[in-house]
């Protein structure tokens, strides 16, 4: 059995184009205070602190990191559900990190959002019609007399039966209520959908449905997605470009392949190591870099290179003095390490 | 080959509920031997977990119609008295669950619930048990054993909490551990560490692993031998290179179809299964997974297939013949891969 990786052959991004979502220096700090009435600011957390980023229309950009990354806190700061500390953010060119009421709800209509755990993101007292139809309602984009059918035909978009209409959320599994959140963020029509470990919660079959849904749905509206995962076979699979994230910052991006032949930043190589392989002889050649540890307190980060307390290949006192940059590597490639990974560190060959 | 550790044989579990008789498990047999590990393989509601439940006394004859045999060491667990199987369970067959987060009691120490197993199996001092609750923690790589006892499980990090479970289980040394979907519920850096972890202190115990999961990439690198489960019964057995290389089900081939692999090179599709899994209380006539199987046929709306053994110990459930079987699994399984 051979597996040929070749370049990627699908076309790139147009970078040539304005982006569709820019971030540039975005941080966001949440402050820890002591006390009840005179509150005393005693230190932050820095959950994400400095990133910049560009998304371009029509593509898919995966963010993967592990918990306590700040990668659900930056789609939330992308989404204006947090403010940013510091950085702007621009959304077809306008920037957006200030903006308030009808001009933010406007704007929103753009940007939706699908949540991780279906059981807890869809209100259990309402039917799925009118969780589906509460877009509708909010923003007033269609007559009242005709929500029920809009919503009906974004049921059946997203592969339920429209007769399910007044069905409660408890009568549906894992994967349908996932689709049922997929629908609602589809109502306003959005260009932007950030999707936070869509299919984490779900059984591998039924992730494999949501995930071509997905695909189906960005082919057929030209969608735009910013896809939240810890697993990285998941975001590879989805993405164009992918964007590894630790303690706050992005440490490495590159378009998926490249980032699994050529992993630059031991964080991701290990990240990848971590992945079990559906291949009993190709996971024997793949060589292990094991963390260990945990991710460390984002309140008081490491100096220098973040990772460098739990970095094999970390060399010191550079490491932990100077803070690396992001640089180019291979096409497309940026990483942030002075010390990068050698090509193919992970996986030696594909073919077997 | 040696006299199996456990030898489950046609064990059905039903339960009578409002709606009908859910058949949870539903004709299951196999053996474990001393030192291996065994994957189990499948969707939610397939029975997989129901199944292990089970054989740790879990499920009760109160609430379920229990048949068959669960023989450990040659002991009929399901006939023998509670007091004995309260002996067995915990010091020789010993589980860890989906969610570390649940299933720690959040009002005691940490140190003290490890504690609290060990002497509830063996006559030893408060402080005693307390040393060895620590020193297995050391084991499975706590560091700072001594002050982590003294916590409460709030303080312990997802993956700390799954370590924590393990200590607990594997504190009396027992001969067969059972994980259900042990990593489900963690990020995939702790998953790598908490497998590998398994996997050292089976071999530094001696024991039998039991892994259930629904992640085919799981048991392709921690399992020796793995069984696929659907609608309560055993569809496909076999060793990894069986399941991998020459798998024989078309369960089987949907699962491997639907996981998003790191080594496929473009966005190539994923091919999922069908449909949702059956109704335990109203299962497919014939082959349950004929509604969700591309290849079914009329043979497999009427007869419910048997366990065939193909060479070895490698066994399929399905009519489709032999000579078809192995076509289609190289020419539309395999390539896509």
């Amino acid at each position: 059995m051979s597996v040929e990786v070749s370049e990627r052959t699908a076309p790139q991004p147009d970078t040539t184009r304005e982006p569709l979502v820019r971030l540039r220096g975005v941080k966001k700090y949440f402050p820890i205070t002591r006390g009840i009435i005179f509150q005393k600011h005693v230190g932050d957390v820095h959950a994400v602190d400095g990133v910049d980023l560009d998304i371009y229309p029509g593509e898919t950009v995966g963010l993967v990191g592990e918990t306590g990354c700040g990668k659900s806190t930056l789609a939330r700061v992308i989404m204006r559900l947090y403010d940013a500390t510091e950085g702007t953010i621009e959304f077809e060119g306008q920037d957006i990190t200030h903006l308030k009421g009808k001009a933010l709800r406007e704007r929103r209509r753009d940007m939706q959002m699908i949540f991780q755990d279906p059981f807890a993101s869809l209100n259990p007292r309402k039917t799925v019609g009118s969780i589906i139809g509460a877009p509708f309602r909010l923003h007033g984009t269609v007559p009242k007399n005709k929500i029920k059918s809009e919503v009906q035909q974004l049921m059946e978009l997203v592969g339920m039966s429209p007769e399910h209409y007044n069905r409660y959320p408890h009568e549906f599994s894992g994967g349908q209520r996932q689709r049922i959140g997929v629908a609602r963020s589809l109502a306003l029509r959005p260009k932007l959908i950030v999707c936070d470990e869509p299919v984490s919660a779900l059984d591998v079959s039924i992730q494999a449905q949501i995930l071509n849904l997905l695909e189906d749905l960005q082919e057929e509206f030209n969608l735009t997605y910013l896809f939240i995962a810890h697993d990285l076979s998941v975001v590879k699979h989805v993405s164009d470009r992918v964007a590894v994230m630790y303690l706050g910052k992005i440490v490495e991006m590159a378009p998926g392949d490249t980032l699994y032949k050529n992993p630059k930043h031991p964080y991701t190589g290990a990240l990848l190591s971590a992945v079990p392989i559906a291949d009993p002889d190709l996971a024997q050649t793949k060589k292990r870099i094991i963390l260990e540890g945990d991710v460390p307190s984002p309140i008081d980060p490491p100096s220098g290179c973040r990772f460098h307390p739990r970095c094999p290949n970390a060399q010191f006192p550079r490491c932990r003095e100077e803070e690396p940059l992001l640089r180019p590597f291979h096409p497309g490639q940026v990483a942030a390490c002075h010390y990068p990974l050698e090509d193919r560190a992970v996986m030696e060959s594909t073919a077997s | 080959m040696p006299e199996p550790l456990l030898e489950v044989r046609d064990l059905r579990v039903h339960f009578p509920t409002e709606d009908g008789l859910v058949k949870a498990v539903d004709g299951v047999s196999f053996s474990l031997q001393p030192g291996e590990t065994l994957g189990v393989v499948g969707e939610s509601g397939s029975g997989k977990s129901v199944t292990f439940l089970t054989v740790m006394g879990l499920v009760g004859s109160d609430q379920a119609v229990i048949e068959g045999e669960v023989l450990f060491q040659g002991q009929d667990l399901l006939k023998m008295p509670k007091e004995e199987l309260r002996n067995i369970r915990g010091s020789k067959i010993s589980m860890i669950f989906q969610d570390p987060m649940t299933s720690l009691h959040p009002f005691y120490k940490v140190g003290y619930q490890i504690a609290e197993a060990i002497r509830t199996h063996q006559s030893v001092s408060k402080r005693e048990a307390h040393d060895q609750a620590v020193e297995m923690l050391r084991r499975v790589g706590i560091p700072k054993p001594e002050e982590r006892a003294d916590q409460y499980p709030h303080e312990f990090s997802g993956g700390m909490r799954q370590r924590a479970m393990i200590a607990m289980a594997l504190s009396l040394n027992p001969d067969i551990l059972i994980a259900d979907e042990p990593t489900t519920a963690l990020d995939v850096t702790v998953q790598a560490q908490i497998l590998d972890l398994i996997d050292r202190l089976k071999a530094e115990f001696n024991a039998a692993v039991v892994m259930i999961t629904h992640d085919l990439g799981v048991v392709a690198e921690h399992c020796d031998e793995i069984q696929v489960m659907y609608a309560g019964k055993i569809v496909e057995v076999g060793d990894r290179r069986d399941i991998y290389y020459g798998s024989h089900h078309p369960y089987t081939w949907g699962l491997l179809g639907s996981i998003s692999r790191l080594d496929s090179s473009t966005k190539e599709r994923l091919q999922p299964i069908k449909g949702l899994p059956p109704s335990l209380i109203l299962v497919p006539p014939g082959c349950a997974f004929h509604p969700r199987c591309p290849y079914a046929f009329d043979r497999c709306k009427v007869e419910v297939p048997k366990l065939i053994p193909i060479d070895g110990h490698h066994a399929s459930a399905c009519h489709l013949s032999l000579a078809d079987r192995e076509r289609i699994f190289h020419e539309e399984v395999l390539v896509r891969r």
